[in-house]
């Protein structure tokens, strides 16, 4: 049931009935229900993962806190009549055995997601090495289907169960509710990687209908229709056909190639997140944004701090700090100190966690080596930029063009440019044919291979160029505005009148403007396959 | 109270009411209108600005609304009929139509064309379009798309067709304004006349096929049509019209005689009778032998005209003075369109 098909609708609808015209106290079940009926359609058998992850975290976590709450207990009664040392060994103990439950469930549920979407992965290359020593022998692949959005609640079941670890926050105690934090439909597709202290106060509480709250949720589910229906999708057509024959579209083809993917990603990841948040928005619930006008971002870091922004932070959270302070690392902080100096001995643990972190988002993203190059492409970049450093500083004490409107589009460009580059490891699936085409930008560059008859080659039509330009421009405008002020606060801000004509235009553009029904296959959300 | 809350959401009716008008209007923009060209489209909905008062109804495809001419019925026998046809109509919409038909007339006999018989599962998107779109909202309506879609459809694009043409919003053309809201008609009582010549030459013969047994659902729907005409009190007569491809293979005849014999229908195979009729396939198809053109389909109407007199006992209605007007009109498009049709000819 895809977000853009008609049974979704229909869906959505029916379970907006259901939650507003049952009784408060039961829209959680509404929700739970609504929830892995949706999963089911997705895949008869991902109900079991997804129940299995569920349960094991939710025992996991009580597991974690009544133990928690037993020793400290028992701590508190006991603590007079036990000398520093057998309190000492006592709290190892509580400390081994909370870590064992977290260690187990972690193993668990982390293991299923490396097991179905990681084996033929590692059978692959196992072939791969067996092949280079000239043994015949190969592994047969195995047929595990990847349950829908595995990624997504996994990482969210992780976070959930590793703050619990750590005290931030109680142990869901009802089953039900948990799992419906763990399975919530509207972003089981693509996340966002929800916290649990983020999304479970709006989760759980009781919603009455609140006609304005729906409507900004309709707004929203508008806008991410259109990005996804009217310019993903659209441009989808030449994105294939740029990178499915390369022998001709090479060279400058390849920039148009990057250019086009990474408006098509944009739209179609942003428009899948905006009809998430608003279709949560409808059940009164806040789903976290994920993306902050990523495509203005001066540099990479800056990038990733505002594109698929929960993924990012879950890295930093859950990878990056822990990595950082572990026993060997730091360790390792003292050692390059004392033989290294003081400038590498304070970069090497910090380089050495990043590239641990990119590699993991990198392999998170799919299971082939185009997405640990692209993952370690993006480690390569930042580092350079850090090491960059000095010569920028350099640079501006040179020339006094920092915070000047050219150099701020400048350092925009660059960073589009260098994030496009990056992702066409992500298009082309393949790591040597994306340097041939990389590299191919430089050896046959021919400007003159962009004329109207080849653009119009790439399966779009005129008219469809057109509806392009008109809502690229649209969506840098409304980009543009946000800067200032949330542009949904300016539309609430409008006449009446005004603003009908923007809601029902946009409504009448997707329904014109959208590419979809017969002889077009409602495609998948690109996020919706990691 | 409640005054005041109409009062606060009469905005919201209003824009809401705006919408609608402006959405129906591009509806009836973007739906295809069947005027030139491929006109098959069209002439499902002619049939509801009829009077509904005919003696023999015809249910099928090309092979009926090219094959027989109303007119012709008229003039040598004052015969008033009717083709509720569509390209590549299939069994179970015919069924339907017929069905529909039955709730708006009574007539004396219904032909069915037996072709569709080869077909037993949903076949094409845009030929569906060309029978469904055209017919009135009725539960008949409902269960001929249910019958007829494909895989790839959407039933909630026939009871919104602008989901299904938004992309012609790009390819408008002259018709789309001219016909927004009313169209001319494409047919002269469900029949599509052709006047140009192609002379069938080396005509196919049928290639082998695996199993020449029509399809359950074929005959479940054929069961439904001469059940619904017993209660109705119609009789059925079921025919194979005299086109030369596609092939009719001898098995299927076979079934269709035994089917009619054990029904107790008349089934009428032209192709045997084409001597009979006079047909001369060098001169009487427009298209190598699909299907007849007007000399053809007027020399058939002819033949089929004295079956229905002398065999199915339908009195001739003229003299009738209401009818006599109406057929009048009908009559001179006719002739001036075949003016037209032979001028154009000549001309090329």
């Amino acid at each position: 049931m895809l977000f853009t098909s008609y049974s979704f609708i229909l869906f959505v609808f029916i379970v907006f009935c259901l939650y507003y015209l049952l009784p408060p106290k039961w829209q959680w079940l509404v929700l739970l229900l609504a929830s892995y009926v949706f999963y089911f359609f997705a895949g008869r058998t991902f109900l079991i993962y997804i129940l299995v992850t569920t349960v094991s975290t939710y025992y996991a976590a009580v597991g974690i806190q009544d133990k928690r709450q037993a020793f400290e207990e028992y701590f508190e009664a006991n603590k007079k009549s036990l000398d520093k040392e057998a309190k000492k060994e006592l709290k190892e103990k509580n400390k081994k055995s909370l870590f064992h439950i977290l260690l187990a469930c972690l193993v668990l549920n982390i293991g299923i997601l490396a097991v179905v979407k990681y084996t033929n992965f590692m059978i692959n290359n196992i072939n791969g090495v067996m092949g280079l020593f000239g043994n015949g022998n190969t592994l047969s692949f195995v047929n595990f289907v990847l349950p829908m959005g595995i990624s997504f609640y996994t990482f969210q079941s992780v976070a959930y169960l590793l703050d619990v670890y750590h005290g931030k926050y109680e142990a869901q105690r009802h089953i039900g509710r948990f799992a419906l934090f763990i399975a919530f439909f509207p972003q089981l597709v693509q996340g966002p990687i929800s916290r649990y202290n983020d999304l479970s106060p709006s989760l759980y509480a009781e919603h009455r209908f609140d006609k304005n709250e729906i409507c900004l949720g309709l707004e929203r589910i508008l806008w991410g229709f259109f990005k996804k229906m009217v310019i993903a999708d659209r441009i989808l057509v030449a994105v294939k056909v740029l990178i499915s024959d390369t022998e001709t579209y090479d060279g400058v083809f390849v920039f148009v190639g990057m250019m086009f993917y990474a408006l098509e990603l944009y739209a179609d990841f942003t428009g899948g997140i905006d009809i998430t948040i608003g279709v949560a928005q409808i059940f009164g619930i806040k789903v976290a944004e994920n993306f902050q006008r990523p495509f203005f971002s001066k540099n990479i870091k800056e990038y990733w701090k505002r594109w698929h922004i929960s993924m990012g932070s879950w890295f930093t959270d859950y990878i990056f700090y822990p990595v950082s302070v572990s026993k060997p690392f730091r360790k390792l902080n003292k050692y390059a100190r004392a033989h290294w100096g003081e400038r590498i001995g304070k970069r090497l643990p910090v380089y050495l966690s990043s590239f641990v972190v990119w590699l993991l988002t990198g392999i998170w993203h799919g299971a082939s080596w185009n997405f640990i190059a692209w993952g370690l492409g993006n480690y390569v970049v930042i580092m350079i930029s850090e090491e960059l450093e000095p010569l920028y500083d350099w640079f501006h004490s040179r020339f006094k063009v920092e915070g000047t409107f050219l150099w701020k589009l400048v350092q925009v460009i660059r960073t589009v440019l260098i994030m496009s580059c990056l992702r066409m490891f992500d298009c082309y699936r393949d790591v040597p044919l994306t340097f041939r085409m990389f590299g191919s930008m430089f050896t046959s560059w021919n400007m003159n291979r962009l004329s109207a008859q080849a653009f119009l080659g790439l399966g779009l039509t005129v008219a469809d160029y057109v509806i392009l330009i008109l809502s690229t421009i649209l969506l840098t405008a409304v980009s543009l505005m946000q800067r200032s002020r949330s542009v949904r606060a300016q539309i609430r801000d409008l006449q009446f009148v005004r603003r009908m004509i923007l809601w029902w235009g946009l409504f009448i553009v997707i329904i014109l403007f959208g590419v979809y029904g017969i002889g077009y296959n409602e495609s998948q959300f690109i996020y919706n396959q990691f | 109270m409640a005054k005041n809350r109409f009062g606060r959401n009469q905005k919201y009716i209003m824009a809401m009411f705006m919408v609608l008008i402006l959405l129906f209007v591009l509806q009836r923009l973007v739906v295809p209108k069947y005027m030139h060209g491929i006109v098959e489209g069209a002439m499902i909905a002619e049939y509801y600005e009829e009077e509904k008062d005919h003696d023999v109804i015809f249910i099928g495809d090309c092979e009926l609304y090219e094959n027989i001419s109303p007119a012709v019925l008229w003039t040598d026998y004052g015969i008033n009929s009717y083709i509720r046809g569509s390209a590549q109509q299939l069994i179970w919409q015919s069924y339907y139509l017929m069905e529909e038909t039955l709730k708006y007339e009574h007539p004396d006999v219904i032909v069915f064309n037996v072709l569709s018989m080869k077909y037993d599962v949903p076949q094409n998107e845009a030929y569906n379009r060309m029978t469904l779109d055209g017919m009135r909202w009725s539960m008949s309506k409902v269960n001929d798309i249910k019958a007829s879609m494909t895989e790839e459809e959407h039933f909630v694009e026939y009871v919104f067709p602008i989901l299904r043409y938004h992309s012609r919003i790009t390819q408008l053309e002259q018709d789309d304004i001219t016909y927004l809201f009313d169209k001319e008609n494409v047919t002269f009582n469900g029949y599509y006349m052709r006047v140009d010549v192609k002379a069938a030459e080396n005509v196919p013969t049928g290639k082998p096929l695996g199993n020449y047994q029509f399809g359950d659902n074929a005959y479940y729907y054929l069961d439904k049509m001469v059940e619904l005409c017993e209660k109705e009190g119609v009789e059925l007569v079921l025919v194979k019209a005299p086109s030369l491809y596609p092939y009719w293979y001898d098995e299927w005849e076979v079934q269709m005689e035994d089917y009619a014999s054990a029904h107790g229908l008349k089934y009428y195979n032209f192709l045997e009778m084409t001597d009979g009729i006079g047909l001369d396939f060098t001169q009487d198809t427009y298209d190598g032998g699909l299907h007849l053109n007007l000399s053809g389909a007027e020399k058939m109407s002819r033949y089929f005209g004295e079956i229905l007199q002398d065999e199915c006992g339908i009195e001739s209605r003229r003299g009738d003075e209401h009818l006599e007007q109406v057929w009048e009109k009908k009559l001179s498009d006719y002739n001036a369109e075949k003016e037209e049709q032979l001028a154009k000819l000549d001309s090329n």
